[in-house]
């Protein structure tokens, strides 16, 4: 796919990936080959019909694409953009055995894009069935769930924390990689639809899940992973350590790099960034388009990275430089409790664990100091407690709340998402979202 | 967008706010506090909540204006963009409030941290239990709120930096000179402030709640910027507190961690982050 040129990067927030045309998306498409048993639909979280859809962009019918898309997958420019399309479909593409895969994730951009283009977004919904829903949060697990019991003929009703809808889509994904536009357009065809969008509504503050039960025939929890883990080291709370969220927030959701925006955003000089997943980069490459030295600080080494590889490919090309095999063990500070740098320990990699992942451990008195004068943790996230305050939903002692399918210990209330998994990605929270609605509907609610 | 009622000056650049926002107030206890954002571009600050009525779901906050994200605020005239609460736990004693009946409760106000503190005692006061009260604030032109905290405390005393009005000298002196029993503080004004008067209760055996009201963005524990030490972990502010115990809190971290205003880069960013909280009386600021 073609890229924006690397030095009009720095300095703009503006989309990376240009997306295909209508002549590279039809060569594309025309080199699938469009197998009797197709091994990417099974890579697909959603199980979009993925030849199918190719077929159609192949007769030229890009709108009928879009139909089969959009009856698996509820946000398709999303999806495009934002999935790990490697680890999924196109894993397993036969092509990708000997040499390219189907670029599938391209091509359901593509789609997804000529549909919010051409206006072929709108749902229709069922007559309304008196049945009301409450979803609390409005990220893609939410979204996705609103768009089903819409379609379906509940009345929907989304609550929402922040004072923006999207959730993990406004507040995390960088512009440059989702382009904020395209989320607003996902939810205006949900408002179109019906759907009722509360906004700065934190259940659990404003109202519980018991005030919602009295009002709603379901509730479906999707508040997602919002709280950043440390590490727990020596001053990590000394000034110019920031979590990866209050990084993105900052960018992202408050605008700090447009010129009207009103939030700040601390900057060094020569950040690290300590992580490897989607966040780390995320954060690494928000921080680089404001023209600092930004070094991403991992543990591994870049073969193990769980960041989408287009990302890490991205993030290398913008120059941000990798240092593997590294872990902070103290955050070095001066007299007034500034970062100037971190004490590491060098790693080395053990044999894979139970999952298939190499292990990682520290090499005894390979300590050295790194300097630097902001340090960003993305380490990863953990469940928002919030939304249960004073409910009789249960936890597991890590937060996350118990389902069979989609059901809570309350029969009312559901739950899915991140909620459920701990931090995951945006197709498995639709995918619960959609198993949500479901669920909703066959138990008659 | 949420209904303005009032946005008047009622002290030495020091506003009341009130907004039409039921849903904050339907769940708002004493001790909770709200973000608020003057327009779509604007920062989120979070602000102290002095008073609510849920019969006509009215929110009255207090605010000092101190850089340009208040600033903005002052301009407000009939709408404000966004309203979110009520955030933070509601306060120990009002949560507790059948252990207080018998027992005598102090709270000490410094600056704006009086407004906070009204509701509270306000709260105390329907349920019958003895407050005293001791608010500090630089010289007499900074108070607010005296008659209806007169009307409020069973004793109520100011103190003044200069003297121009009530005691003159630190609230910590005032609070000694009382030489009174009492069974719990409460402590809620600029973090030196809470800070010493932690160290004077220790010393006489008061139990010390503090409210703690560090730089905030989301204040639903999701950005991990009001982070604080408490008894040697890691909290969060915003879902954890505000309320700590003023025996536990690391001061000397919390102030440090106000030691960003030091820097360059660090007061370029506060000069448009602080919210009302920071009211330049901290010392550790370099303001006024």
């Amino acid at each position: 796919m073609r890229l924006l040129d690397k030095k009009e990067r720095i300095g703009s927030f503006s989309e990376v990936a240009l997306g295909y045309n209508d002549e590279e998306a039809l060569n594309e498409a025309s080199r699938c080959l469009q197998c009797a048993n197709p091994q990417c639909v099974k890579g697909c979280p959603v199980e979009v019909r993925i030849p199918e859809f190719i077929a159609s962009i192949l007769n030229g019918d890009v709108e009928n694409a879009y139909k089969i898309i959009r009856f698996s997958s509820a946000l398709p420019a999303v999806c495009g953009r934002v999935c790990p399309q490697e680890k999924q479909c196109e894993s397993k593409c036969i092509r990708g055995y000997k040499g390219e895969a189907i670029a599938i994730g391209a091509l359901e951009r593509y789609v997804a894009d000529y549909a919010l283009k051409n206006k072929l977004t709108s749902l229709k919904a069922k007559t309304k069935n008196g049945k009301k829903v409450a979803i609390i949060g409005s990220g893609p697990s939410g979204l996705t769930c609103a768009g089903e019991l819409a379609k379906e003929g509940y009345e929907v009703t989304v609550y929402e924390a922040l004072h923006k809808a999207g959730g993990v889509l406004v507040y995390g994904i960088p512009e440059f990689r989702l382009p904020k536009k395209i989320v607003e357009q996902e939810i205006n065809a949900l408002k179109a639809l019906g759907v009722e969008f509360v906004l700065n509504a934190p259940i659990g503050k404003c109202m519980t899940i018991e005030d919602l039960k009295r009002e709603y025939d379901a509730i479906y929890i999707a508040s997602g992973a919002g709280l950043p883990k440390f590490m727990g080291i020596e001053n990590e709370n000394a000034n110019g350590v920031f979590s990866a969220n209050e990084v993105l927030t900052r960018i992202n959701l408050m605008g700090s790099f447009k010129e009207d925006a009103n939030t700040p955003i601390y900057l060094g000089d020569n950040i690290v960034v300590v992580g490897g997943g989607n966040v780390a980069c995320d954060a690494a490459r928000s921080l680089r388009r404001f023209g600092k030295k930004v070094t991403l600080m991992y543990r591994r080494t870049k073969a193990e990275l769980p960041a989408r590889e287009a990302e890490v490919e991205h993030l290398l090309e913008e120059g941000i430089e990798l240092l593997e095999l590294t872990n902070p063990v103290k955050v070095l500070v001066d007299e007034d409790f500034n970062v100037v740098g971190l004490e590491v320990k060098k790693m080395e990699l053990t044999e894979k664990d139970e999952s298939g992942r190499r292990g990682v451990r520290e090499i005894e008195g390979s300590n050295s100091n790194f300097d630097c004068d902001m340090v960003v943790m993305a380490l990863g996230t953990s469940p928002n407690p919030l939304s249960t305050i004073e409910s009789s939903v249960k936890k597991d002692n890590k937060g996350l709340i118990i389902v069979e399918g989609t059901k809570t210990s309350d029969d009312k209330v559901f739950a899915g998402g991140d909620a459920v998994t701990g931090a995951a990605t945006v197709i498995l929270a639709m995918e619960a979202g959609k198993k949500a609605a479901r669920e909703i509907v066959e138990n008659d609610i | 967008m949420y209904k303005i009622l009032k946005n008047e000056l009622i002290g030495e650049n020091i506003f009341e706010l009130d907004v039409y926002a039921p849903l904050v107030v339907n769940k708002c206890l004493p001790g909770q506090f709200v973000i608020v954002m003057a327009y779509e571009t604007s920062e989120r600050i979070p602000l102290t909540i002095y008073d609510y009525d849920k019969s006509t779901g009215i929110l009255k906050m207090i605010y000092q204006v101190v850089g340009a994200s208040t600033k903005e605020l002052v301009d407000l005239d009939d709408e404000i963009y966004s309203v979110v609460g009520p955030l933070g736990n509601p306060s120990e004693l009002v949560m507790n409030i059948d252990e207080w009946k018998e027992k005598k409760v102090i709270f000490v106000a410094g600056g704006v941290g009086i407004a906070p503190v009204y509701p509270q005692i306000k709260y105390l006061k329907e349920h019958n239990v003895k407050v005293d009260c001791i608010y500090g604030v630089k010289n007499e032109k900074y108070l607010i709120l005296e008659e209806k905290m007169k009307n409020i405390c069973d004793n109520f005393y100011i103190a003044t930096d200069d003297g121009s009005k009530g005691y003159h000298g630190l609230v910590t002196d005032c609070l000694k000179s009382l030489d009174k029993h009492y069974d719990k503080c409460v402590a809620i004004g600029p973090v030196v402030m809470m800070k010493y008067v932690s160290m004077l209760t220790k010393d006489l055996n008061i139990p010390t709640i503090v409210s703690m009201n560090p730089i905030m963005v989301d204040g639903t524990g999701m950005c991990g910027a009001c982070r604080l030490i408490v008894d040697g972990n890691v909290k969060f502010a915003c879902v954890d507190g505000p309320e700590f115990d003023g025996h536990k809190v690391d001061f000397d971290a919390a102030i440090k961690r106000m030691n960003i205003y030091k820097t360059f880069e660090g007061r370029k960013y506060l000069e448009r982050c602080e919210g009302s909280m920071h009211h330049g009386n901290c010392g550790n600021c370099g303001d006024k």
